[in-house]
């Protein structure tokens, strides 16, 4: 996937900084306004997916390499499970939310409030933003000229020993 | 009135999935059916006159103490709102898969019309 | 016990996810892991055998929160799931060598057990629909995964029927909601109790018959089996036909009905005419099949049919009000037929893809002689034939009998007569199997085959002692008391015993 003209070049590059931050506004406040660690997630994959079409895929590979991306999706589904399991050790069960409960209650309607909620929050978003990114990007990279099965002179199949 | 409207969607979501030959159209017609079905849910938590189920400052400014009373008489069910929040990602999933897959059968059968895709048989 | 009920879900989504980060160098590590968690959850499973307990996750009361309910269904089918799993993953050490990608696959399958293990354990309407796609999404993924054309094509008929049964059952979850305001097992089981059967959970019933019955490929609903379990990998294909389309659908179809609906004259009638359609329809069928792996796949259906006859007359005894003896006989068979599936199929599934490693082919026509060759494979392959058909010592000889009695003894001459026919020809399609594929002469493309020994072996020949030694679970009374008669129990006892295990 190439690139598009300067213009848009340089204009997608300031609003990806203003989505990406506002991926991590509604990623933050997920308990107090709507939105939460799903929304956000989808943001910030948005924002990325903006600088695929503006830039080209080669550019955002540097940017975000597929490593990275496939590593930080599962830091977050691993923090999120880390989360409910010290609930076990805190609290007794699994996803007990034990911040609010003992340690760090927090006044109602702050930003630091209603415990592990917000943990919860981040690591749903890393891990949506993350394994969306990745999968546009997949999905992109699989778009090249096609053959046809005959023209292209397919082997046997292996399992029918079919053509 | 309004579910049968939302009946009548998943309807036609599901004419379009099993009466189409493209496999986009199909993926389109599932999409439409969860969007339905998404759509029954969250009406079913409708209160007629109430308000969104989010407290702001300014409830809490107006008296903690009745403020329970206040929401549940007032607001709409939140309970199928997150329902759907669920639904929604769970169809993010499948259609993602479901797309993918289109475009690994068009990779290898160099169309999409399932009248054309038939190797297994019998 | 009940304490560690969430370890069932909790641990194979946790490795699922840590063990990509391994990557293409660690696979050897990776396998080694995911069999540990397989054969750790089998040793839980056997554990959690005849205990029952609730368990509310995040210390939320049950009248809001999530509860996870351990009872004799759910550790009977706890089992069968840990079972089949850790001898499919045992499988896989070895036969996805020829994949590239494993430590995906790895994961995936992981996925699919989490899945598998949320929905017997969950005491949730909603939770059951959340494991259901679960397992449903990664399975999908797992059929399509050599992305040959054909795979591709069988995992996209799957997704479609699949995903068009989720919505029908998404939508019975709603009207369920809707007309009882809880979501929770026992509370909806006591509003259904106080309010009755309306029209609109009528209906909400004809949903989930049709969604649950399109997941465990009832007859008007089969349409995807026969495609997307032949194309996908051997252990995915010994996991979908052994576990996958029981707990999703069969166990997710009963605990519904009887637990928290109520067994009504309609229903009960309903799923003997499934049941009966299915058996009927699977096994002519399959006889006519030259691909190994479809006729397997012909011959799931046809068992599914015994099961849901089994649970169907069940319903019926109790609806009509006859006597509950019988009524707990047609269950206990239809339910052991279950489980004695789960193992005897999955080792179908193992020895066909075995066979297919070594030979290459699945077509019947192309193989022959294979006895002298592949001793092991040959003989995990007769165990399993003889116990599918019906002969004596072997489990499923002892299960269609329990059908056969209690349908002759509710009165239902005809049910039994059907279902010996059925089994008579299910003999014959094995025959035809065992005669194509071990006996007769060794053609000459496949001279130089051999066994492929180590885990697969292992794992084959651990579910055919299975086969052998399940036949001791309805016959000697102290394991049958232990392990059979609480699952029975659980549904007999109907709309009660949800109210009773949460302590309403």
């Amino acid at each position: 996937m190439k690139g598009m003209t300067v213009i848009v070049k340089t204009v997608s590059g300031w609003v990806k900084v203003l989505i990406f931050l506002f991926g991590i506004n509604i990623i933050l406040f997920g308990h107090l306004t709507p939105g939460g660690g799903f929304a956000g997630g989808v943001i910030l994959a948005s924002s990325y997916v903006l600088l695929m079409l503006a830039f080209g895929r080669e550019f955002v590979q540097k940017n975000l390499p597929i490593s990275l991306a496939s590593r930080l999706d599962c830091l977050g589904a691993f923090l999120f499970a880390l989360v409910a399991l010290l609930g076990v050790v805190f609290g007794g069960s699994f996803f007990v939310n034990f911040l609010y409960q003992k340690y760090m209650p927090g006044q109602a309607l702050d930003l630091v409030s209603a415990g592990t909620i917000p943990l919860s929050n981040i690591a749903i978003g890393l891990k949506v933003g993350a394994s969306l990114f990745l999968a546009i990007f997949a999905l992109s990279s699989l778009h090249r000229d096609f053959q046809r099965p005959e023209a292209a002179g397919d082997s046997k199949h292996p399992a029918t020993g079919q053509e | 009135m309004l579910y049968a409207l939302c009946f009548l969607l998943f309807m036609i979501g599901l004419y379009c999935a099993v009466v189409k030959k493209n496999l986009v159209k199909i993926v389109i017609g599932l999409a439409i059916m969860e969007y339905a079905v998404n759509l029954f849910l969250i009406m079913l938590g409708y209160r007629v006159g109430g308000t969104a189920p989010i407290i702001g400052r300014g409830d809490v400014a107006t008296g903690v103490d009745r403020l329970a009373a206040r929401f549940v008489n007032n607001a709409v069910d939140p309970l199928p709102q997150a329902l759907v929040l669920t639904s929604i990602v769970i169809s993010l999933g499948s259609l993602a898969l479901l797309i993918s897959i289109c475009i690994r059968i068009y990779d290898r059968y160099g169309t999409f019309d399932i009248t054309e895709i038939r190797r297994l048989k019998g | 016990m009940s304490r560690v009920l969430p370890a069932f879900v909790v641990v194979p989504l946790v490795v699922a996810f840590i063990l990509p980060v391994f990557g293409k160098k660690g696979k050897v590590w990776a396998t080694l892991v995911a069999n540990m968690v397989t054969i750790s959850l089998l040793a839980l499973a056997v554990a959690c055998v005849g205990k029952t307990g609730i368990y509310e996750v995040g210390n939320w009361s049950s009248r809001v929160g999530i509860v996870l309910v351990l009872d004799g269904l759910a550790s009977l089918m706890l089992l069968a799931v840990n079972v089949v799993a850790a001898a499919a993953m045992l499988f896989s050490v070895r036969y996805m060598e020829q994949y590239t990608a494993k430590p995906k696959y790895l994961s995936l399958f992981l996925l699919m057990v989490a899945g598998m293990n949320g929905v017997v354990i969950t005491g949730d309407i909603f939770n059951l629909y959340v494991f259901l796609e679960i397992a449903s999404i990664a399975s999908y993924a797992l059929v399509g995964f050599g992305c040959e054309h054909e795979e591709l094509e069988a995992s996209f008929k799957y997704m479609v029927l699949g995903s068009v049964a989720s919505s029908l059952i998404l939508l019975g979850i709603a009207l369920v909601y809707g007309n009882t305001g809880a979501l929770n097992m026992a509370y909806t089981a006591r509003a259904i109790q106080g309010s009755g059967v309306n029209a609109g959970l009528a209906f909400a019933m004809s949903l989930f018959i049709a969604g649950f019955g399109l997941k465990a490929a009832l007859v008007p609903f089969h349409a995807w089996l026969p495609d997307a379990h032949p194309s996908a990998p051997a252990p995915i294909s010994a996991m979908l036909s052994g576990v996958l389309i029981k707990a999703l659908g069969v166990y997710a179809l009963s605990r519904l009905i009887f637990n928290v609906f109520g067994v009504s004259i309609p229903v009960g009638w309903v799923l003997i005419a499934l049941g009966v359609l299915s058996m009927v329809v699977g096994v002519f069928l399959a006889v006519g099949q030259w691909d190994f792996k479809r006729l397997l796949a012909y011959h799931s259906i046809s068992q599914m049919g015994y099961v849901v006859l089994g649970i169907g007359l069940g319903a019926l005894i109790l609806a009509k009000g006859g006597n509950p003896l019988w009524a707990s006989l047609a269950i206990l068979g239809g339910l052991f037929h279950l489980v004695n599936h789960a193992v005897f199929k999955s080792l179908l599934f193992l020895t066909s893809g075995s066979v297919e490693m070594a030979t290459g082919t699945r077509q019947l026509k192309q193989m022959g002689g294979l006895v002298e060759r592949m001793p092991y494979t040959r003989a995990a392959c007769t165990i399993a034939s003889a116990a599918i058909a019906g002969v004596p010592p072997f489990n499923g000889f002892w299960s269609k009998l329990i059908l056969v009695i209690a349908a002759v003894q509710a009165g239902f001459f005809g049910l039994a007569a059907v279902t010996v026919v059925v089994s008579l020809v299910t003999l014959l399609s094995f025959l035809k199997v065992q005669r194509y594929v071990f006996l007769g002469e060794l053609p000459e493309a496949l001279r130089n085959t051999h066994e492929t020994g180590g885990s697969m072996v292992t794992a084959m020949l651990f579910l055919a002692s299975l086969c052998l030694l399940m036949s001791l679970l309805v016959l000697v009374p102290s394991l049958r008391v232990a392990v059979l008669q609480p699952a029975v129990d659980a549904l007999v006892e109907g709309v009660n015993h949800s109210i009773r295990v949460a302590n309403l």
